[in-house]
């Protein structure tokens, strides 16, 4: 049933508007009531609900094998690092050891799938600016990475290559050939990001002293992910509470300060070059070896509460198992870091234009299936 | 040699020869009209093809290559679709306003055709204002974006309408300043006389530095006016949806959207009249022999060649630049652009009293 809050109402002089859940900037189904006076926004209401699949609920009628699947619809743009957490989880529960080559490949395509999901935020983001061109430009990249997916895992947006013990097949033989190919096609391309949006006075102006996000708000309202770590909040969690290989890697965590949207927004664009590195430093050294460890068919963790976090592209991703010892999780709760990220929006949108709206919930990067599961 | 006006004079003989004087010039004023329905709708189809095909080759696309040779006859396609399609009014709408708007942006930018110089010689109206004609009759274009705005009866419309007032009101300062610039060299605001002024030399080239400046703000402000990307903030398609023509479908958008590349047509039209010599070759002070080469090429498509350089230049900002805000925007003209293009007037006229320009 809706409430009457949902529909339009007027709010006194103030002029109330339905940004969502059909509009262009939102990018998917989110439902904004943005109260605005004239231009400046006074507050902004998320509503959400739109896309809820109840995927919690679905886990929990779904044995440890299958239930892996639906993640990959929560945060499509990550599926990958989505199914690699609640792989975790699960092996974290059977206490399983994971060959070397399965999780060399796993890292391998976490920051193939960070990367294409950055390149299609920059592209998204700039198309919400009004500029239209990026977004293809952007796409001519992501397509080698999806490309790339296509030919080990068989999809391209939702991979669900990630089963318990490792990955679901060996890489293709042409998979290293080809990501070396993408390293030099993105690299001979990136200064294009630049010149083309980075640097624009425009953007700059569009983008600098918008939306600024204090350490201590982006703490309290359990922000993660690059927008915390565009106001200077450590919370990397693969530096943090390194899961596979990652402790062995060496890449920075991208850091800045500012805590407007173009801090987020150079966190971002820096943090594709750091996924870069890790990819160079693996591609040539994937151990040989099994590509997943022996399981048993069907699989049964032991009765108590697990609890495992990976950083997707967007932040923290936390898996929380509650298992009675059958096979299907008696409970599932997921920490999806688009929710958090999006409670923060009110905060940091009062008092700035209605354009900037736009350019907040871009350098955000909502991606809304994963709010809503 | 071959010209439009030997054509039109020809057919004006033909006329007197078999009709009476007043039949004559009845006949000679429809088919002017007819003319100019038929220029208003093929400039837009000629444009909107060309758009997508800029965009296209911006975009590492292939743009439109379905309906005739490449693509080009699918603006043509679109046109018949859109012709087809019930034009809706909403329920909520102020239903006579609604309706007359998209009208208003159609004669508004038929209007603004009639003093354009195409060729040589080849001009519906060289009125003896013709420049402060195209500036007064371009600002009632706002009207009906207000009215477009207002009338629907959509928060998003009724906004875009606002920010696009703002922004026309503001931006016609600066284009008007600019266009001063040239008048003062000239001397005369008839198209005709602004254009003979160039003979020996466009204005941008014979007008030092001043003159130059006051041509890159007629093109911002032109762009910012006709409601173009990098200013289309009336139609902001990521905050309002479509601005002030969301609710509008079929043929009353295709309207809107129609007026829209006219009227970008007619400011680089006079861009190039003022700037660049309209239908004057490019010649070079007394160098004889190489003016004489330059008049071999026939002065439509000079005019066209300038025109859709500019058009060109206006579609390249609109893929390249990303929105201004609101705040920016009127930033821009009021804290830049109108001080620059004042003190530029200034100098302009220095120069033209002082004789300094060649």
């Amino acid at each position: 049933m809706y409430r009457e809050t949902e529909i339009v109402t007027d709010m006194g002089n103030d002029l109330v508007i339905n940004v969502g859940p059909q509009h262009p900037a939102t990018h998917g189904v989110l439902h904004l009531v943005i109260t605005l006076n004239g231009e400046t926004i006074k507050k902004v209401e998320p509503h959400l609900g739109y896309i809820h699949r109840s995927i919690e609920k679905m886990c929990e009628s779904l044995t440890y094998r299958q239930f892996i699947y639906v993640t990959s619809r929560m945060d499509y743009l990550s599926a990958h690092i989505n199914n690699h957490a609640c792989a975790l989880c699960i092996e974290k529960g059977l206490g399983l050891e994971i060959p070397p080559r399965a999780q060399a490949i796993r890292v391998l395509m976490d920051e193939l799938t960070r990367i294409a999901s950055h390149e299609l935020w920059w592209g998204a983001m700039a198309m919400d600016l009004g500029a239209f061109t990026p977004f293809f430009h952007a796409f001519r990249e992501r397509e080698t990475i999806t490309d790339i997916m296509e030919e080990t895992c068989g999809a391209r947006l939702t991979m669900n290559y990630m089963v318990p013990g490792g990955v679901m097949q060996d890489l293709h033989p042409s998979f290293q050939q080809k990501v070396k190919d993408f390293l030099v096609l993105y690299k001979r391309k990136i200064h294009e990001y630049d010149e083309m949006v980075t640097g624009n006075v425009i953007f700059q102006n569009r983008m600098k002293n918008v939306g600024y996000l204090s350490p201590e708000d982006a703490i309290s309202y359990g922000v993660t992910g690059p927008s915390a770590r565009g106001s200077g909040v450590k919370c990397d969690i693969r530096k943090l509470y390194p899961y596979e290989i990652y402790d062995k890697l060496q890449f920075d965590e991208v850091l800045e300060t500012g805590g407007d949207s173009f801090a987020r927004y150079m966190v971002r664009l820096r943090e594709m070059n750091e996924s870069i590195k890790i990819i160079e430093q693996l591609i040539d050294n994937i151990p040989e070896g099994d590509f997943q460890a022996k399981t048993k068919a069907v699989l049964k963790l032991p009765k108590g509460e697990f609890y495992t976090r990976v950083e997707t592209a967007r932040g923290e991703l936390g898996v929380y198992i509650v298992s009675e010892g059958g096979t299907t999780p008696y409970r599932i709760k997921f920490r999806s870091p688009g929710f958090s990220n999006l409670s923060v929006l009110d905060h940091i949108a009062r008092g700035s234009k209605l354009g900037d709206l736009v350019a907040m919930m871009g350098t955000l990067d909502l991606v809304i299936p994963d709010i809503d599961r | 040699m071959w010209s439009f006006s030997n054509i039109a004079n020809q057919l004006h003989y033909w006329l007197n020869d078999h009709f009476s004087p007043t039949l004559t010039l009845i006949i000679e004023m429809v088919l002017a009209g007819v003319a100019v329905i038929g220029l208003f709708a093929g400039l837009g189809l000629v444009l909107v093809i060309m758009e997508r095909k800029v965009s296209a080759w911006i975009q590492l696309r292939l743009g439109p290559n379905r309906v005739g040779p490449k693509g080009m006859l699918q603006s043509l396609a679109d046109t018949f679709k859109l012709l087809l399609k019930e034009g809706m009014t909403p329920s909520g709408a102020d239903k006579i306003m609604f309706n007359v708007a998209p009208f208003i942006a159609m004669i508004v930018a038929m209007l603004l055709l009639a003093p354009i110089a195409f060729a040589k010689d080849f001009q519906l109206w060289d009125l003896n204002i013709g420049v402060l004609y195209v500036s007064a009759i371009s600002s009632v274009s706002v009207i009906s974006i207000l009215m477009a705005g207002w009338s629907s009866n959509n928060k998003y419309s009724l906004m875009g309408a606002m920010r696009s007032g703002a922004q026309i009101v503001s931006y016609e300062l600066s284009a008007g300043l600019s266009v001063l610039a040239v008048i003062v060299m000239t001397g005369s605001l008839q198209v005709s006389d602004i254009i003979h002024s160039q003979a020996d030399g466009w204005w941008i080239f014979k007008g030092h530095i001043p003159m130059f400046i006051a041509f890159v703000t007629f093109i911002i402000a032109v762009t910012a006016e006709t409601n173009r990307a990098p200013f289309d903030l009336a139609e902001a398609e990521s905050e309002l949806t479509a601005g002030f023509h969301t609710e509008y479908s079929g043929m009353k958008f295709a309207l809107f959207f129609l007026a829209e590349y006219v009227n970008v047509f007619i400011v680089c039209a006079l861009g190039a009249t003022l700037f660049l010599g309209g239908w004057m070759p490019f010649h070079i002070g007394n160098w004889e022999g190489f003016n004489h080469v330059m008049d071999y090429i026939p002065s439509s498509v000079w005019f066209f060649g300038k025109t859709f350089f500019l058009i060109w230049l206006i579609m390249w900002f609109r893929w390249t630049f990303p929105r201004l805000r609101i705040d920016q925007l009127l930033n821009l003209e009021w804290k830049y652009l109108l001080p620059i293009s004042m003190v530029n007037l200034l100098l302009v006229t220095l120069m033209a009293i002082l004789k300094w320009h060649f």
